[in-house]
């Protein structure tokens, strides 16, 4: 059974009420247990009760995290090699109705160029991010830019449109590690709300991605909502963890990473439906962490420096330092169309000072590319 | 299960784990077949065929495994066994390859039980050192394999191997069978640990076998999420084994309705200091976002 059909056996309300109506004094069981907790018992760390032991979960999620990961962070940087999209996100800065833009598709030579600049920043694990479009982005400019960035990094992702399983097996031979791809949100309703147009429309498709590239052998996957589309950030998550669940029993080899960017504002795109606040996001990534000690969580630029500094030590395992999200904007300067405004400008060297600071050691390079 | 922790005023919260129904109609499902109990009881052991009898209807077992070593299969008609079991109504009597040490041997076994019960379901068992009685992991799977091919309904007996358990699910075993402790020990959930990782990972029931010395322990397996319980010595050699076999019944019941109802935690309270300066960073959080929306 796909993952879609176990979805379908769920009602959104019904979820949603069940976490509102938690009871406080759940929260401090919930919080006793030896992690993993339960799907169960992670509704009650999402829900309203647990915001008064909010203290009490960020240090168990900090305890958790250390002991399974130690005083590590891992670093890595996106590439975009592409801006051009077909599709039609309203809260996307690549829609195809943006028209005010600069659509730019990097050649081979300008990836290797990027990839120098990167090098050079030190970065061992890199990820690939496009947009959709299958007239210059398709199976085989995605093979040459891994040919190309696999000479430069040991470690190379891709975040790219849903591809079929025989694409992931060919670019899992040309050493592709991870695939990453957003659901963006679990509700089918709010999916169509916001993706007007194009291939991204197709919610079966997308969440289906993970189970077709587990079948292709891709060795890892990130998972992701886009926080601020519904107004029910506890409830989507919670399909988000019902997922991971899914997967891990279905393709038990697999890694996984998960990440909760919040939506910020693109170029004159939709407001969010709802601002999750710092403290909403905080106790998201903590009950995370007591519901899987082993994910990845992976941290942006799109949060500001004080509060990185501060998920730095709460949950967090891998983020990104001194990111661009335009094409060509490592070596080229390009001055194309972002993705989205990046709200930590600060270097890879200030993100290791201030990890350093934390007692926390920067990891470079975590994989040998001998074994893909 | 989430009902305790829910506000009774809103509308009663439903998914698929908290619409179980009591635990007496929460059937186990293998291979497509709904088993009733969540106690399954091995026949050895027991010193009079009447009270093994008595044990298993005070079980309400309604699944019981045999060695097929242990029975007259040339002659059906002149075993001294099977008349005390064959006349148990929904009674599946699943035959165990016990004494094959190899995966040959145990697909040969296997065969011979299956035209004796006259079904498919094998306890696939191969221990090859005779004093511990270790499952040889390797030739299990070789055997798990063909005999799935062959259409038997394979449940293996192994180690408490989480990536074992989920080699033999994707060959397609409806069930594993890890041991809790090495067979006939008593111990208990010697290897619980690593039970743990099993139930979480797996996709196919659960069934803890061997080791389960007292019905605290299987009220315990239960607790922690197993789907079932096979027990014979703690049962067969008890003072009273139908007492016994009551007794586990019970412990059963109690341990999977408490799996439902959601154990309480333990465990040492949270240190004061640290928690106090995170309690301090996020009221600053507040502040600016209180700031802000001024």
């Amino acid at each position: 059974m796909s993952f879609l059909s176990v979805l379908n056996q769920y009602a959104w309300e019904e979820i949603h009420r069940e976490i509102q109506s938690v009871y406080p004094w759940a929260v401090p069981r919930v919080l006793r247990k030896d992690p993993p907790i339960s799907l169960q018992d992670l509704k009650v760390l999402l829900s309203p009760a647990c915001r008064p032991y909010l203290p009490e979960l960020v240090y168990r999620s900090q305890q958790i995290t250390r002991q399974r990961f130690g005083d590590t962070i891992h670093l890595f940087i996106p590439i975009y090699l592409s801006n051009e999209c077909h599709n039609i996100c309203t809260y996307c800065g690549f829609s195809l109705t943006n028209r005010s833009i600069r659509r730019i598709t990097l050649t081979p030579k300008q990836i290797e160029a990027e990839a120098r600049a990167v090098r050079q920043m030190g970065f061992e694990h890199v990820l690939i991010v496009t947009g959709e479009a299958w007239t210059v982005v398709h199976p085989e400019y995605l093979r040459q830019a891994l040919r190309i960035l696999k000479k430069y990094f040991v470690h190379v992702s891709v975040e790219v449109q849903p591809l079929q399983e025989e694409h992931y097996r060919m670019l899992r031979s040309e050493g592709l590690h991870a695939v990453v791809l957003y659901q963006e949100t679990y509700s089918q309703e709010v999916y169509r709300q916001y993706h007007l147009k194009g291939r991204k429309r197709n919610f079966a498709f997308r969440i289906e991605t993970p189970e077709r590239a587990g079948r292709a052998g891709i060795r890892k996957f990130g998972l992701g909502i886009l926080l601020g589309l519904t107004e029910e950030w506890q409830t989507d998550s919670w399909f988000l963890a019902l997922h991971l669940d899914y997967l891990r029993r279905h393709f038990w080899r697999m890694f996984f990473s998960v990440a909760f960017p919040r939506l910020r504002p693109a170029e004159g795109f939709a407001t969010p439906a709802k601002v999750v606040s710092d403290l909403e996001y905080v106790q998201l990534l903590s009950a995370f962490r007591l519901f899987d000690p082993d994910l990845e969580i992976v941290l942006s630029t799109r949060e500001r420096p004080q509060f990185r500094d501060f998920l730095f030590t709460v949950g967090v395992t891998t983020i990104s330092a001194g990111s661009r999200t335009e094409p060509g904007a490592y070596a080229l300067h390009t001055h194309a169309l972002r993705q989205f405004e990046i709200a930590d400008n600060r270097s890879p060297q200030e993100i290791i000072r201030v990890l350093q600071q934390k007692n926390l050691q920067p990891v470079w390079k975590d994989w040998e590319p001998a074994l893909v | 299960m989430s009902n305790r922790h829910t506000n009774p005023d809103q509308t009663p919260a439903v998914t698929p784990q908290a619409t179980l129904p009591a635990t007496e109609e929460d059937p186990l499902i293998i291979g497509g077949r709904r088993f009733r109990s969540r106690l399954w009881i091995g026949t050895g052991k027991f010193g009079d065929h009447q009270i093994m009898r008595e044990a298993i209807l005070a079980a309400e077992a309604d699944v019981v495994t045999i060695a097929l070593r242990r029975l007259e299969h040339t002659d059906v008609a002149r075993d001294p066994f099977l008349p005390y079991l064959q006349d148990i109504p929904d009674l599946l009597i699943v035959p165990n390859t016990s004494g094959a040490q190899t995966a040959e041997e145990a697909i040969l076994l296997a065969e011979l039980g299956a035209a004796l019960v006259g079904h498919q379901w094998v306890k696939l068992e191969i221990h090859p050192n005779p004093r511990n009685l270790m499952p040889d992991p390797i030739e299990t799977l070789k055997a798990a394999e063909q005999l799935v091919k062959k259409g038997f309904q394979v449940l293996p007996y192994v180690h408490a191997d989480p990536v074992l358990c989920k080699r033999l699910e994707e060959i397609g075993c409806p069930a594993v069978m890890p041991l809790a402790a090495p067979i006939g020990t008593n111990r208990g959930l010697e290897l619980r640990y690593l039970l743990e990782f099993i139930i979480q990972e797996s996709r196919v029931p659960v069934i803890i076998d061997a080791g389960l010395g007292a019905p605290s322990h299987a009220a315990q397996a239960m607790e922690m999420g197993a789907d079932a319980v096979l027990v014979n010595t703690a049962i067969a050699t008890a003072g009273d084994p139908v007492q016994m076999a009551r007794a586990f019944r019970e412990a059963v019941l109690a341990g999977r309705r408490a799996w439902h109802a959601g154990l309480p935690a333990s465990g040492p309270p949270s240190p004061t200091s640290p928690i106090e300066e995170i309690r301090a960073f996020l009221s600053t959080l507040e502040e600016e976002a209180n700031q802000e929306a001024h």
